[in-house]
């Protein structure tokens, strides 16, 4: 296959990459005034015929979401999820950092298709720069005529404003966004009603992750059969993987969905540090189970991974060597979740300290002989049965790193430990 | 608005004092425990005084796995003469150790109040705190 040549990330290694002038001698806001030409019906059925599905996480079809809209509903809203947080995943921040007006005109189209006049972006709280580059972005689009009112003469009115989170993982899940949006504590809500019919205010509310959008004004200027032809059977499109841990180049590598996971790793980003060898792969986020070394010849894409047991989730993928301690892996990542749970639901909240409890001992030396036993029946105590997917996501690296690297837990447990 | 109006409120002290929570409740409507259990909810409010300078060390498993994390902040520890949750004798400085800061590929990392800094080196975290010593601005 040629070289990929990169879409999402064609503007951020210029200088002034984030400023309006750069982005405008280089083709953008374009997109926005063909869209603007189509009828919003059109847009929808162009997003929908191309395959893109979301980038946050939870991969759902794009344009079949916004289908889902009310067509009679006299308000609705668009949500923004600059909310990256899931641990390994940093292709949000540079996007916003460094080509926020890419993401923007995504949103002015996305609102234009599904009929909102108010656009709500919510960016971690964290990003201190994010947040100054997507106010200074939305200010330069209202003064060129692409926010506002009579959207360059076109009719549409769209009014955007940003909305800094405080510190919490879980509001990256698009209910507890919402809540968070509406000055509330960050808890998810009961789905359904999914929020594309009672959302922000309860108002019809269609919620994209930054990436996803920024994906938008490609389909609409170079059309949905181009961007079908790119990527695997159920995954089109490209996607940023973000690669981190063990390897010589780690960073953001945009390439089409299906790209074997051996080919990010060596080729892109130079293979393993010091010569040495995979021990595991988290393919998309802390919140997926591991691979092993044997299994990187897995293509990324939504359906290959699932095959492959796990899930593409984020795209971000952590390699680690044959150095790594995964007890401890298993732990750390355990007690990001505890500490990031919102303490809603007991599954989550009591069984995932509960879990690390073990696992802590199990690092120091000190764990009994059953609790290996304990910490998966902990987990299917959690999984698939809390009230967001946070649980779910909790238990995947102890079960995976269980069922995967069993020996070395069984190595570190006190034998002669009573219950 | 909440999340707004609490940002605002504790630009004034550094962290929400129960009289700013106050305020905050008064101006927007509200009981002052509902904007205490929204405030306590999330990780970058503060409900307790914190130095001027917050060290905050990214315990992100990329991070612990460039050699960052825990060993930068006991680094941090040795140079400072403080544990991750306490704040220096003269209230200047604050360690902590927080969750991904999404900065996986630059690891390690840590912030210094609004300030990134990444591919960590104990060079680097020596200059950085030599500027704090020297009372030099940080955001």
């Amino acid at each position: 296959m040629a070289e990929w040549e990169p879409v999402l990330l064609a503007n951020v290694h210029r200088p002034n990459s984030e400023k309006i002038g750069t982005y405008l001698a280089h083709g953008g806001y374009q997109a926005l005034r063909k869209a603007l030409s189509m009828s919003p019906e059109a847009v929808v059925a162009e997003v929908k015929a191309s395959g893109l599905r979301g980038r946050g996480g939870a991969g759902f079809p794009t344009g079949v979401k916004w289908g889902f809209l009310p067509p009679d509903a006299p308000v609705k809203y668009l949500a923004v999820n600059t909310d990256e947080g899931e641990p390994g995943t940093f292709k949000d921040r540079l996007i916003v950092e460094r080509d926020p007006h890419a993401i923007l005109e995504g949103v002015i189209i996305a609102a234009y298709a599904i009929g909102a006049h108010r656009a709500f972006v919510y960016i971690r709280g964290e990003f201190f720069l994010g947040v100054k580059r997507w106010i200074k972005a939305i200010a330069d689009a209202y003064q060129h005529g692409f926010l506002g009112k009579d959207i360059l003469g076109s009719g549409f009115d769209l009014d955007v404003s940003v909305h800094r989170g405080a510190g919490a993982y879980i509001c990256g899940e698009e209910t507890a966004m919402l809540e968070s949006l509406e000055g509330k504590r960050g808890q998810p809500r009961l789905k359904p009603p999914y929020p594309a019919q009672v959302g922000l205010w309860g108002r019809p509310t269609i919620v994209q992750n930054v990436e996803t959008l920024a994906n938008v004004p490609h389909i609409i200027l170079r059309g949905a059969a181009w961007y079908a032809s790119i990527g695997t059977e159920q995954s089109k499109g490209p996607k940023i993987f973000c690669v981190s841990g063990h390897v010589n180049r780690p960073g953001n590598y945009e390439l089409p969905l299906g790209t074997p996971l051996r080919e990010i790793i060596e080729k892109y980003a130079g293979g393993v540090r010091y010569g040495r060898h995979i021990k595991a792969v988290i393919p998309g986020g802390v919140s997926t189970p591991m691979l092993t070394a044997r299994q990187i010849d897995v293509p990324m894409a939504f359906e290959t991974l699932a095959a492959a047991g796990s899930a593409l989730g984020t795209g971000a993928v952590i390699v680690m060597d044959e150095t790594t301690d995964m007890v401890e892996v298993a732990r750390r990542i355990t007690d990001f979740f505890v500490h990031e749970s919102c303490g809603a639901c007991v599954p989550c909240r009591l069984g995932g300290f509960r879990m690390l409890e073990r696992l802590e001992a199990i690092a120091r030396g000190r764990g009994r002989p059953d609790d290996l036993a304990k910490l998966e029946s902990l987990a299917r105590g959690i999984s698939g049965l809390t009230f967001c997917p946070l649980g779910t996501g909790m238990c995947e690296p102890v079960l995976s790193g269980l069922a995967l690297y069993r020996d070395e837990f069984v190595a570190r447990l006190n034998t002669a430990a009573k219950r | 608005m909440l999340l707004s109006a609490l940002y605002l409120a504790q630009e004034q002290a550094g962290y929400l004092t129960p009289a700013a929570i106050e305020r905050v409740a008064q101006r927007l409507g509200l009981s002052p425990g509902q904007v205490y259990s929204v405030a306590s909810f999330y990780s970058l409010f503060r409900i307790e005084p914190v130095g001027r300078y917050v060290i905050q060390v990214c315990k992100g498993l990329s991070c612990y796995l460039c050699g960052g994390a825990e060993k930068v902040a006991d680094y941090i520890s040795a140079k400072l003469g403080i544990r991750p949750g306490e704040t220096t004798p003269d209230g200047r400085i604050t360690l902590e150790l927080v969750e991904c800061l999404a900065s996986c590929g630059t690891a390690p990392a840590m912030r210094i109040n609004d300030q990134l800094y990444e591919n960590l080196t104990l060079d680097a975290i020596d200059l950085a705190l030599e500027r704090l010593l020297e009372g030099g601005e940080h955001g």
